[in-house]
Protein backbone atom coordinates (compact mmCIF):
# COMPACT_ATOMS: atom_id res chain seq x y z
CA UNK A 1 0.00 0.00 0.00
CA UNK A 2 0.96 3.74 -0.93
CA UNK A 3 0.89 6.77 1.55
CA UNK A 4 -2.18 8.78 0.85
CA UNK A 5 -1.13 11.37 3.43
CA UNK A 6 2.66 12.06 4.40
CA UNK A 7 2.56 14.90 7.44
CA UNK A 8 6.41 14.95 8.26
CA UNK A 9 7.44 16.76 11.12
CA UNK A 10 5.20 19.88 11.04
CA UNK A 11 4.95 22.83 13.09
CA UNK A 12 2.66 25.35 13.48
CA UNK A 13 2.37 29.07 15.91
CA UNK A 14 -0.39 30.63 16.26
CA UNK A 15 -0.23 34.47 17.25
CA UNK A 16 -2.75 34.68 20.66
CA UNK A 17 -3.46 38.62 20.40
CA UNK A 18 -3.47 40.68 17.37
CA UNK A 19 -2.67 43.95 18.04
CA UNK A 20 -2.68 46.12 14.89
CA UNK A 21 -4.04 49.73 15.63
CA UNK A 22 -1.80 52.57 16.36
CA UNK A 23 -3.57 53.04 19.43
CA UNK A 24 -2.91 50.04 21.22
CA UNK A 25 0.54 50.57 19.86
CA UNK A 26 0.75 53.41 21.77
CA UNK A 27 -0.31 52.33 24.87
CA UNK A 28 1.99 49.80 24.90
CA UNK A 29 5.12 51.86 24.09
CA UNK A 30 3.54 54.18 26.59
CA UNK A 31 3.27 51.55 29.28
CA UNK A 32 7.22 51.07 29.31
CA UNK A 33 6.98 48.16 26.55
CA UNK A 34 5.41 45.89 29.11
CA UNK A 35 5.17 42.03 27.59
CA UNK A 36 4.92 41.39 24.05
CA UNK A 37 2.59 42.91 21.65
CA UNK A 38 1.99 39.43 20.58
CA UNK A 39 1.85 36.12 21.82
CA UNK A 40 2.26 33.20 20.12
CA UNK A 41 1.63 29.26 20.90
CA UNK A 42 2.58 25.90 19.14
CA UNK A 43 -0.94 24.65 17.70
CA UNK A 44 1.24 21.60 16.40
CA UNK A 45 4.67 20.47 17.62
CA UNK A 46 6.66 18.53 15.19
CA UNK A 47 4.06 16.44 14.13
CA UNK A 48 4.77 13.68 12.04
CA UNK A 49 1.54 11.24 10.22
CA UNK A 50 1.56 9.13 7.54
CA UNK A 51 -1.74 7.53 6.34
CA UNK A 52 -2.10 4.49 3.86
CA UNK A 53 -3.95 4.36 1.37
CA UNK A 54 -7.38 3.07 2.50
CA UNK A 55 -6.86 3.34 5.84
CA UNK A 56 -9.25 5.16 8.38
CA UNK A 57 -7.72 7.37 10.77
CA UNK A 58 -9.42 8.81 13.77
CA UNK A 59 -7.96 12.13 15.18
CA UNK A 60 -8.80 11.94 18.90
CA UNK A 61 -8.00 14.80 21.74
CA UNK A 62 -9.23 17.11 23.67
CA UNK A 63 -10.38 20.67 22.56
CA UNK A 64 -7.37 22.66 21.85
CA UNK A 65 -5.81 19.33 20.86
CA UNK A 66 -4.81 20.80 17.35
CA UNK A 67 -6.51 17.91 15.76
CA UNK A 68 -8.82 20.23 13.34
CA UNK A 69 -5.51 22.03 12.66
CA UNK A 70 -3.64 18.96 11.49
CA UNK A 71 -7.30 18.67 9.40
CA UNK A 72 -6.63 22.15 7.50
CA UNK A 73 -3.01 20.95 6.92
CA UNK A 74 -3.97 18.02 5.14
CA UNK A 75 -6.58 20.11 3.17
CA UNK A 76 -4.26 22.48 1.64
CA UNK A 77 -6.31 25.10 3.66
CA UNK A 78 -3.38 26.14 6.13
CA UNK A 79 0.59 26.11 5.22
CA UNK A 80 2.89 24.64 8.14
CA UNK A 81 5.43 26.80 9.57
CA UNK A 82 7.98 24.10 8.93
CA UNK A 83 7.80 20.69 7.75
CA UNK A 84 5.50 19.70 4.68
CA UNK A 85 2.73 17.78 3.86
CA UNK A 86 1.62 15.87 0.88
CA UNK A 87 -1.28 13.93 -0.21
CA UNK A 88 -1.87 11.94 -3.28
CA UNK A 89 -5.32 12.32 -5.11
CA UNK A 90 -8.10 14.34 -4.32
CA UNK A 91 -8.56 15.46 -1.07
CA UNK A 92 -12.38 17.05 -0.03
CA UNK A 93 -13.45 17.81 3.31
CA UNK A 94 -16.50 17.73 5.55
CA UNK A 95 -15.32 20.44 7.51
CA UNK A 96 -18.44 21.83 8.28
CA UNK A 97 -21.52 21.58 6.96
CA UNK A 98 -22.89 24.07 4.72
CA UNK A 99 -19.49 25.72 4.24
CA UNK A 100 -20.12 27.40 1.19
CA UNK A 101 -23.95 26.85 1.40
CA UNK A 102 -25.59 30.23 0.68
CA UNK A 103 -28.37 31.23 2.10
CA UNK A 104 -30.22 32.79 -0.52
CA UNK A 105 -29.99 30.70 -3.10
CA UNK A 106 -32.14 27.30 -3.76
CA UNK A 107 -30.99 24.02 -3.00
CA UNK A 108 -30.37 23.37 -6.30
CA UNK A 109 -28.24 26.33 -7.00
CA UNK A 110 -26.32 25.34 -3.73
CA UNK A 111 -25.94 21.37 -4.77
CA UNK A 112 -24.05 22.81 -7.89
CA UNK A 113 -22.30 25.72 -6.32
CA UNK A 114 -20.69 23.55 -3.49
CA UNK A 115 -20.14 20.45 -5.75
CA UNK A 116 -18.27 23.23 -7.76
CA UNK A 117 -16.24 24.45 -4.20
CA UNK A 118 -15.34 20.56 -3.08
CA UNK A 119 -14.12 19.99 -6.95
CA UNK A 120 -16.43 18.28 -9.07
CA UNK A 121 -16.77 19.26 -12.84
CA UNK A 122 -19.70 21.01 -14.35
CA UNK A 123 -20.41 16.95 -15.90
CA UNK A 124 -19.77 15.10 -12.43
CA UNK A 125 -23.02 17.70 -10.65
CA UNK A 126 -25.45 16.77 -13.24
CA UNK A 127 -24.62 12.71 -13.56
CA UNK A 128 -25.16 12.75 -9.88
CA UNK A 129 -27.67 15.62 -9.01
CA UNK A 130 -30.17 13.22 -8.84
CA UNK A 131 -28.40 10.49 -6.44
CA UNK A 132 -27.53 14.03 -4.22
CA UNK A 133 -31.20 14.58 -4.17
CA UNK A 134 -32.19 11.34 -3.21
CA UNK A 135 -29.85 10.38 -0.36
CA UNK A 136 -30.60 13.74 1.12
CA UNK A 137 -34.43 13.01 1.42
CA UNK A 138 -35.04 16.97 0.41
CA UNK A 139 -37.56 15.98 -2.68
CA UNK A 140 -39.73 18.68 -3.53
CA UNK A 141 -37.88 20.75 -1.77
CA UNK A 142 -35.10 21.29 -3.63
CA UNK A 143 -35.81 24.32 -5.29
CA UNK A 144 -36.38 26.04 -2.37
CA UNK A 145 -33.62 28.40 -0.66
CA UNK A 146 -31.91 27.13 1.90
CA UNK A 147 -32.26 30.03 4.37
CA UNK A 148 -35.92 28.44 4.96
CA UNK A 149 -34.54 24.45 5.29
CA UNK A 150 -34.78 23.16 8.65
CA UNK A 151 -31.19 22.48 10.17
CA UNK A 152 -31.49 18.73 9.60
CA UNK A 153 -32.35 19.09 6.15
CA UNK A 154 -30.01 22.08 5.97
CA UNK A 155 -27.25 19.31 7.02
CA UNK A 156 -28.45 16.34 4.90
CA UNK A 157 -28.37 18.25 1.45
CA UNK A 158 -24.88 19.20 2.91
CA UNK A 159 -23.79 15.64 3.75
CA UNK A 160 -24.82 14.38 0.52
CA UNK A 161 -23.20 16.84 -1.19
CA UNK A 162 -19.89 16.03 0.22
CA UNK A 163 -20.32 12.40 0.08
CA UNK A 164 -20.84 12.46 -3.54
CA UNK A 165 -17.24 14.45 -4.33
CA UNK A 166 -15.39 10.78 -4.89
CA UNK A 167 -12.14 12.22 -3.62
CA UNK A 168 -9.34 9.85 -2.67
CA UNK A 169 -8.76 11.46 0.82
CA UNK A 170 -11.79 12.47 2.50
CA UNK A 171 -11.58 14.41 5.77
CA UNK A 172 -14.22 14.55 8.36
CA UNK A 173 -14.54 17.39 11.24
CA UNK A 174 -17.32 16.76 13.79
CA UNK A 175 -20.26 16.71 11.38
CA UNK A 176 -21.50 13.26 12.33
CA UNK A 177 -23.59 14.23 15.44
CA UNK A 178 -26.10 16.26 14.02
CA UNK A 179 -29.29 15.18 12.15
CA UNK A 180 -31.89 12.92 13.23
CA UNK A 181 -31.48 8.96 14.30
CA UNK A 182 -32.22 7.24 10.93
CA UNK A 183 -29.94 9.46 8.79
CA UNK A 184 -26.90 9.48 10.79
CA UNK A 185 -27.24 5.83 10.96
CA UNK A 186 -27.25 6.14 7.13
CA UNK A 187 -24.53 8.91 7.20
CA UNK A 188 -22.33 6.36 9.05
CA UNK A 189 -22.98 3.35 6.73
CA UNK A 190 -22.39 5.44 3.50
CA UNK A 191 -18.85 6.46 5.45
CA UNK A 192 -17.86 2.94 6.05
CA UNK A 193 -18.90 2.34 2.46
CA UNK A 194 -16.40 3.98 1.30
CA UNK A 195 -13.60 2.65 3.76
CA UNK A 196 -14.76 -0.04 2.23
CA UNK A 197 -14.00 0.80 -1.35
CA UNK A 198 -10.28 1.69 -0.34
CA UNK A 199 -11.31 5.55 0.35
CA UNK A 200 -9.08 6.86 2.72
CA UNK A 201 -10.40 8.71 5.70
CA UNK A 202 -9.61 11.20 8.39
CA UNK A 203 -12.17 11.41 11.19
CA UNK A 204 -12.33 13.83 13.72
CA UNK A 205 -14.78 13.60 16.43
CA UNK A 206 -15.80 13.56 19.57
CA UNK A 207 -18.05 10.92 19.62
CA UNK A 208 -15.07 8.11 20.88
CA UNK A 209 -17.89 5.24 20.21
CA UNK A 210 -18.92 6.45 17.08
CA UNK A 211 -15.09 6.78 15.74
CA UNK A 212 -14.21 3.12 16.96
CA UNK A 213 -17.00 1.95 14.88
CA UNK A 214 -15.44 4.31 11.61
CA UNK A 215 -12.35 3.50 12.03
CA UNK A 216 -9.53 1.28 12.40
CA UNK A 217 -6.74 2.98 13.70
CA UNK A 218 -6.63 6.40 16.40
CA UNK A 219 -4.16 8.80 16.11
CA UNK A 220 -4.22 10.86 20.31
CA UNK A 221 -2.97 14.51 19.80
CA UNK A 222 -2.10 16.15 23.17
CA UNK A 223 -1.37 20.18 22.59
CA UNK A 224 -0.38 19.79 19.61
CA UNK A 225 2.44 17.02 19.82
CA UNK A 226 1.55 13.56 18.78
CA UNK A 227 0.62 11.11 22.38
CA UNK A 228 -0.14 7.98 20.61
CA UNK A 229 -0.87 6.36 17.39
CA UNK A 230 -2.04 3.02 17.19
CA UNK A 231 -5.86 1.09 17.21
CA UNK A 232 -8.37 2.87 17.60
CA UNK A 233 -9.43 0.83 20.96
CA UNK A 234 -6.13 1.65 22.63
CA UNK A 235 -6.34 5.27 21.68
CA UNK A 236 -9.63 5.73 23.06
CA UNK A 237 -8.85 3.60 26.19
CA UNK A 238 -6.03 6.14 26.80
CA UNK A 239 -8.21 9.32 26.14
CA UNK A 240 -10.90 8.10 28.62
CA UNK A 241 -7.94 6.92 30.71
CA UNK B 1 -11.81 0.29 -6.45
CA UNK B 2 -8.20 -1.17 -7.28
CA UNK B 3 -5.42 -0.46 -4.25
CA UNK B 4 -3.15 1.55 -7.21
CA UNK B 5 -3.82 5.16 -6.45
CA UNK B 6 -3.69 7.84 -8.81
CA UNK B 7 -1.53 10.68 -9.18
CA UNK B 8 1.90 11.52 -7.27
CA UNK B 9 1.99 12.76 -3.51
CA UNK B 10 1.44 16.66 -3.45
CA UNK B 11 1.92 19.50 -1.59
CA UNK B 12 -1.87 20.71 -0.89
CA UNK B 13 -2.41 24.58 -0.45
CA UNK B 14 0.24 25.31 -2.64
CA UNK B 15 -1.84 26.82 -6.06
CA UNK B 16 -0.30 27.94 -9.22
CA UNK B 17 -2.40 31.54 -8.83
CA UNK B 18 -4.37 32.88 -11.42
CA UNK B 19 -3.64 29.73 -13.88
CA UNK B 20 -5.67 27.44 -11.83
CA UNK B 21 -8.42 29.63 -12.64
CA UNK B 22 -8.98 27.68 -15.99
CA UNK B 23 -9.83 24.52 -14.49
CA UNK B 24 -12.21 25.86 -11.92
CA UNK B 25 -14.07 27.66 -14.93
CA UNK B 26 -16.95 26.28 -13.66
CA UNK B 27 -16.85 27.57 -9.94
CA UNK B 28 -16.09 30.38 -11.07
CA UNK B 29 -18.90 30.62 -13.70
CA UNK B 30 -21.28 29.34 -10.41
CA UNK B 31 -19.71 32.25 -8.05
CA UNK B 32 -20.45 34.71 -10.08
CA UNK B 33 -23.98 33.37 -11.02
CA UNK B 34 -24.48 33.39 -7.37
CA UNK B 35 -23.30 37.17 -6.96
CA UNK B 36 -25.69 38.13 -9.54
CA UNK B 37 -28.64 36.07 -7.90
CA UNK B 38 -27.69 37.24 -4.56
CA UNK B 39 -27.02 40.92 -5.29
CA UNK B 40 -30.82 42.41 -5.68
CA UNK B 41 -32.72 39.63 -3.46
CA UNK B 42 -35.91 40.56 -1.85
CA UNK B 43 -35.66 43.97 -4.20
CA UNK B 44 -39.03 45.08 -5.96
CA UNK B 45 -36.88 46.80 -8.52
CA UNK B 46 -34.17 43.87 -9.15
CA UNK B 47 -32.18 44.04 -11.72
CA UNK B 48 -33.79 47.40 -12.53
CA UNK B 49 -31.24 49.07 -9.96
CA UNK B 50 -28.38 48.77 -12.64
CA UNK B 51 -30.07 51.59 -14.67
CA UNK B 52 -31.54 53.64 -12.23
CA UNK B 53 -28.64 54.03 -10.10
CA UNK B 54 -26.10 55.68 -12.80
CA UNK B 55 -29.17 56.96 -14.22
CA UNK B 56 -29.78 59.66 -11.45
CA UNK B 57 -25.60 59.97 -10.99
CA UNK B 58 -26.16 61.16 -14.84
CA UNK B 59 -28.44 63.49 -13.84
CA UNK B 60 -27.13 64.90 -10.81
CA UNK B 61 -23.47 65.20 -12.59
CA UNK B 62 -25.28 66.42 -15.71
CA UNK B 63 -27.11 69.52 -13.61
CA UNK B 64 -24.57 70.50 -11.49
CA UNK B 65 -21.74 70.37 -13.69
CA UNK B 66 -22.80 70.62 -17.14
CA UNK B 67 -25.46 73.10 -16.71
CA UNK B 68 -24.55 75.29 -13.22
CA UNK B 69 -21.16 74.87 -13.71
CA UNK B 70 -21.21 75.65 -17.77
CA UNK B 71 -19.44 72.69 -19.09
CA UNK B 72 -21.89 71.83 -21.90
CA UNK B 73 -21.97 73.88 -25.14
CA UNK B 74 -24.78 76.28 -25.30
CA UNK B 75 -25.22 79.31 -27.64
CA UNK B 76 -24.53 81.40 -24.19
CA UNK B 77 -21.57 79.11 -23.49
CA UNK B 78 -19.65 78.55 -27.01
CA UNK B 79 -16.20 77.10 -24.66
CA UNK B 80 -18.10 74.48 -23.76
CA UNK B 81 -18.10 70.76 -24.18
CA UNK B 82 -20.56 69.84 -27.02
CA UNK B 83 -22.56 66.64 -26.35
CA UNK B 84 -21.59 67.02 -22.63
CA UNK B 85 -23.89 64.53 -21.68
CA UNK B 86 -22.36 61.70 -23.74
CA UNK B 87 -19.16 62.66 -22.41
CA UNK B 88 -20.19 62.64 -18.81
CA UNK B 89 -21.76 59.19 -19.48
CA UNK B 90 -19.44 57.37 -21.05
CA UNK B 91 -17.03 58.09 -18.85
CA UNK B 92 -18.72 57.44 -15.88
CA UNK B 93 -20.05 54.15 -16.82
CA UNK B 94 -16.28 53.24 -16.86
CA UNK B 95 -15.55 54.72 -13.25
CA UNK B 96 -18.71 52.81 -11.88
CA UNK B 97 -17.21 49.51 -13.80
CA UNK B 98 -13.67 50.28 -11.56
CA UNK B 99 -15.13 51.69 -9.00
CA UNK B 100 -17.39 48.69 -8.02
CA UNK B 101 -15.08 46.25 -9.41
CA UNK B 102 -12.75 47.41 -7.10
CA UNK B 103 -14.61 47.89 -3.93
CA UNK B 104 -16.08 44.33 -4.36
CA UNK B 105 -12.97 42.97 -5.23
CA UNK B 106 -10.96 44.26 -2.18
CA UNK B 107 -13.54 43.10 0.59
CA UNK B 108 -14.40 39.68 -1.46
CA UNK B 109 -11.25 37.69 0.52
CA UNK B 110 -12.59 38.71 3.86
CA UNK B 111 -16.27 38.66 2.89
CA UNK B 112 -15.78 34.91 1.70
CA UNK B 113 -13.71 34.28 4.89
CA UNK B 114 -15.95 31.51 6.26
CA UNK B 115 -15.47 29.21 2.82
CA UNK B 116 -11.36 30.16 2.72
CA UNK B 117 -10.98 29.11 6.04
CA UNK B 118 -12.44 25.67 5.47
CA UNK B 119 -11.90 24.69 2.13
CA UNK B 120 -9.14 24.85 0.15
CA UNK B 121 -9.48 26.32 -3.36
CA UNK B 122 -8.15 28.60 -5.51
CA UNK B 123 -8.53 32.05 -3.61
CA UNK B 124 -7.92 34.34 -6.67
CA UNK B 125 -10.87 33.08 -7.42
CA UNK B 126 -13.15 35.65 -5.45
CA UNK B 127 -11.19 38.86 -6.36
CA UNK B 128 -11.59 37.75 -10.16
CA UNK B 129 -15.47 36.62 -9.25
CA UNK B 130 -15.80 40.31 -7.96
CA UNK B 131 -14.50 41.98 -11.77
CA UNK B 132 -16.24 39.45 -13.30
CA UNK B 133 -20.10 40.74 -11.50
CA UNK B 134 -18.77 44.34 -12.05
CA UNK B 135 -18.20 43.47 -15.82
CA UNK B 136 -21.69 41.97 -15.99
CA UNK B 137 -23.52 45.06 -14.19
CA UNK B 138 -21.44 46.77 -16.86
CA UNK B 139 -23.27 46.38 -19.74
CA UNK B 140 -27.01 47.50 -19.11
CA UNK B 141 -25.30 50.86 -18.67
CA UNK B 142 -23.48 50.11 -21.74
CA UNK B 143 -26.69 50.02 -23.52
CA UNK B 144 -27.72 53.12 -21.89
CA UNK B 145 -25.10 54.67 -23.47
CA UNK B 146 -24.76 53.19 -26.54
CA UNK B 147 -28.58 54.07 -26.76
CA UNK B 148 -27.13 57.71 -25.96
CA UNK B 149 -24.79 58.00 -28.46
CA UNK B 150 -27.06 56.94 -31.40
CA UNK B 151 -29.74 59.52 -30.22
CA UNK B 152 -26.91 62.16 -30.45
CA UNK B 153 -25.58 60.94 -34.27
CA UNK B 154 -23.24 58.56 -33.03
CA UNK B 155 -21.39 56.38 -35.75
CA UNK B 156 -17.87 54.76 -34.59
CA UNK B 157 -15.34 53.28 -37.25
CA UNK B 158 -13.97 49.82 -36.22
CA UNK B 159 -11.06 51.77 -34.78
CA UNK B 160 -12.90 53.67 -32.69
CA UNK B 161 -14.82 50.39 -31.62
CA UNK B 162 -11.64 48.55 -30.57
CA UNK B 163 -10.60 51.68 -28.74
CA UNK B 164 -13.75 51.22 -25.89
CA UNK B 165 -12.48 47.27 -25.90
CA UNK B 166 -9.05 48.67 -24.99
CA UNK B 167 -10.13 50.97 -22.69
CA UNK B 168 -12.33 48.45 -21.07
CA UNK B 169 -9.47 45.63 -21.13
CA UNK B 170 -7.30 48.47 -19.47
CA UNK B 171 -9.58 49.03 -16.80
CA UNK B 172 -10.11 45.78 -15.95
CA UNK B 173 -6.90 44.70 -15.85
CA UNK B 174 -6.08 47.64 -13.15
CA UNK B 175 -9.24 46.22 -11.11
CA UNK B 176 -8.04 43.00 -11.16
CA UNK B 177 -4.54 43.87 -10.16
CA UNK B 178 -5.40 46.23 -7.25
CA UNK B 179 -8.31 43.95 -6.16
CA UNK B 180 -5.62 40.96 -5.65
CA UNK B 181 -3.23 43.40 -4.04
CA UNK B 182 -6.03 45.35 -1.69
CA UNK B 183 -7.94 41.70 -1.07
CA UNK B 184 -5.23 40.50 0.03
CA UNK B 185 -4.14 43.42 2.61
CA UNK B 186 -7.41 43.56 3.92
CA UNK B 187 -7.09 40.41 5.53
CA UNK B 188 -4.48 41.17 7.96
CA UNK B 189 -5.19 44.87 8.08
CA UNK B 190 -8.82 46.16 7.44
CA UNK B 191 -7.82 49.39 6.97
CA UNK B 192 -7.00 48.52 3.18
CA UNK B 193 -10.92 48.83 2.07
CA UNK B 194 -11.34 51.90 3.64
CA UNK B 195 -7.85 53.15 1.57
CA UNK B 196 -9.57 51.23 -0.95
CA UNK B 197 -13.04 53.55 -0.93
CA UNK B 198 -10.54 57.08 -0.23
CA UNK B 199 -9.13 56.00 -3.90
CA UNK B 200 -11.90 55.15 -5.49
CA UNK B 201 -13.29 58.74 -4.60
CA UNK B 202 -10.01 60.16 -5.73
CA UNK B 203 -9.99 57.88 -9.21
CA UNK B 204 -13.37 59.85 -10.42
CA UNK B 205 -12.03 63.40 -9.76
CA UNK B 206 -8.48 62.32 -11.47
CA UNK B 207 -9.32 61.43 -14.45
CA UNK B 208 -11.36 63.47 -17.09
CA UNK B 209 -14.53 62.60 -16.52
CA UNK B 210 -16.62 65.52 -15.51
CA UNK B 211 -13.96 67.68 -17.40
CA UNK B 212 -11.88 67.86 -20.39
CA UNK B 213 -8.41 66.93 -20.39
CA UNK B 214 -7.60 69.78 -21.95
CA UNK B 215 -8.19 72.51 -19.02
CA UNK B 216 -5.33 69.69 -16.91
CA UNK B 217 -3.02 70.45 -19.36
CA UNK B 218 -3.77 74.03 -19.30
CA UNK B 219 -2.84 74.34 -15.75
CA UNK B 220 -0.15 71.17 -15.34
CA UNK B 221 3.27 71.76 -16.90
CA UNK B 222 4.22 69.15 -19.47
CA UNK B 223 6.04 66.92 -16.90
CA UNK B 224 2.57 66.54 -14.52
CA UNK B 225 0.40 66.22 -16.90
CA UNK B 226 2.37 63.11 -18.29
CA UNK B 227 1.89 61.56 -14.82
CA UNK B 228 -1.44 62.47 -14.98
CA UNK B 229 -1.64 61.04 -18.40
CA UNK B 230 -0.01 57.56 -17.26
CA UNK B 231 -2.92 56.69 -15.13
CA UNK B 232 -4.53 53.67 -16.66
CA UNK B 233 -7.82 54.67 -15.48
CA UNK B 234 -7.57 58.43 -17.27
CA UNK B 235 -6.48 56.55 -20.82
CA UNK B 236 -9.20 54.32 -20.64
CA UNK B 237 -11.87 57.50 -19.76
CA UNK B 238 -10.25 58.95 -23.25
CA UNK B 239 -10.31 55.82 -24.52
CA UNK B 240 -13.81 55.60 -24.09
CA UNK B 241 -14.41 59.18 -25.07
CA UNK B 242 -12.94 58.54 -28.24
CA UNK B 243 -15.07 55.49 -28.58
CA UNK B 244 -18.30 56.45 -27.75
CA UNK B 245 -18.19 60.90 -27.64
CA UNK B 246 -15.90 61.77 -30.33
CA UNK B 247 -18.02 60.37 -33.24
CA UNK B 248 -21.10 62.15 -31.91
CA UNK B 249 -19.30 65.28 -32.48
CA UNK B 250 -18.18 67.65 -35.81
CA UNK B 251 -14.84 66.04 -35.29
CA UNK B 252 -13.00 69.47 -33.66
CA UNK B 253 -12.70 68.08 -30.21
CA UNK B 254 -9.16 67.50 -29.53
CA UNK B 255 -7.82 64.05 -28.67
CA UNK B 256 -5.19 63.76 -26.18
CA UNK B 257 -1.49 63.89 -27.84
CA UNK B 258 -0.33 60.21 -28.28
CA UNK B 259 -3.37 58.66 -27.06
CA UNK B 260 -2.71 55.49 -29.37
CA UNK B 261 1.11 55.51 -29.88
CA UNK B 262 1.75 55.77 -26.74
CA UNK B 263 -0.36 56.12 -23.62
CA UNK B 264 -2.36 52.72 -24.86
CA UNK B 265 0.63 50.60 -24.50
CA UNK B 266 1.77 52.49 -21.47
CA UNK B 267 -1.81 52.11 -19.89
CA UNK B 268 -1.75 48.10 -20.97
CA UNK B 269 1.81 48.30 -19.57
CA UNK B 270 1.04 49.53 -15.81
CA UNK B 271 -2.18 47.95 -15.50
CA UNK B 272 -0.12 44.54 -16.49
CA UNK B 273 2.13 45.24 -14.29
CA UNK B 274 -0.34 45.93 -11.03
CA UNK B 275 -1.33 42.86 -12.23
CA UNK B 276 1.92 40.91 -11.69
CA UNK B 277 2.45 42.91 -8.52
CA UNK B 278 -0.73 42.06 -7.31
CA UNK B 279 -0.71 38.53 -8.18
CA UNK B 280 2.58 37.94 -6.44
CA UNK B 281 1.22 40.69 -3.47
CA UNK B 282 -1.63 38.15 -3.46
CA UNK B 283 0.58 34.75 -3.34
CA UNK B 284 2.83 35.93 -0.39
CA UNK B 285 0.15 36.62 1.64
CA UNK B 286 -2.39 34.02 0.94
CA UNK B 287 -0.59 30.90 3.21
CA UNK B 288 -1.51 32.56 5.99
CA UNK B 289 -5.38 33.20 4.69
CA UNK B 290 -7.11 30.38 7.33
CA UNK B 291 -5.71 31.70 10.64
CA UNK B 292 -5.81 35.29 10.17
CA UNK B 293 -9.60 35.50 8.82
Amino acid sequence: MVNAIEVSDISKQFVLRHTRSIKEAVVWLAKGRKGDLSEKFHALKNVSVEVKTGETVALLGLNGSGKSTLLKHISGVMLPDSGTVRTRGRVAGLIEVGAGFHPDLSGRDNVFLNGAILGMTEQQVNDRFDDIVEFSEIGQFIDTEVKFYSSGMYLRLAFSVAVHTDPEVFLIDEILAVGDEPFQRKCISKIQELAQNGKTLVVVSHDLDLVSRICARGILLEHGVVKFDGSIHDAVALLRS
Amino acid sequence: MSATTPGELTTPGLGGGLRDLRQSGFLLKLLVRKELKVRYRGSVLGLLWSYVKPGVQFIVFYVALGVFLGLERSPRNPEGLSNYAVYLFSGIVLINFFSEALGNAARSIVNNGNLIKKIYLPRELFPVASVWVSGVHFFPQLVVLVAGCLIAGWHPDVFQLLAAVAGFVIVGLLATGLGLLFGAANVYFRDSENLVDMLLMVATWASPVMYAWTMVQEKLGAAAFAVYQANPVTIGVELFHYAFWFPTTDGSAAVPPNLFSLWTPVGLGVALLVLVLGQLTFRRLEGRFAQEL
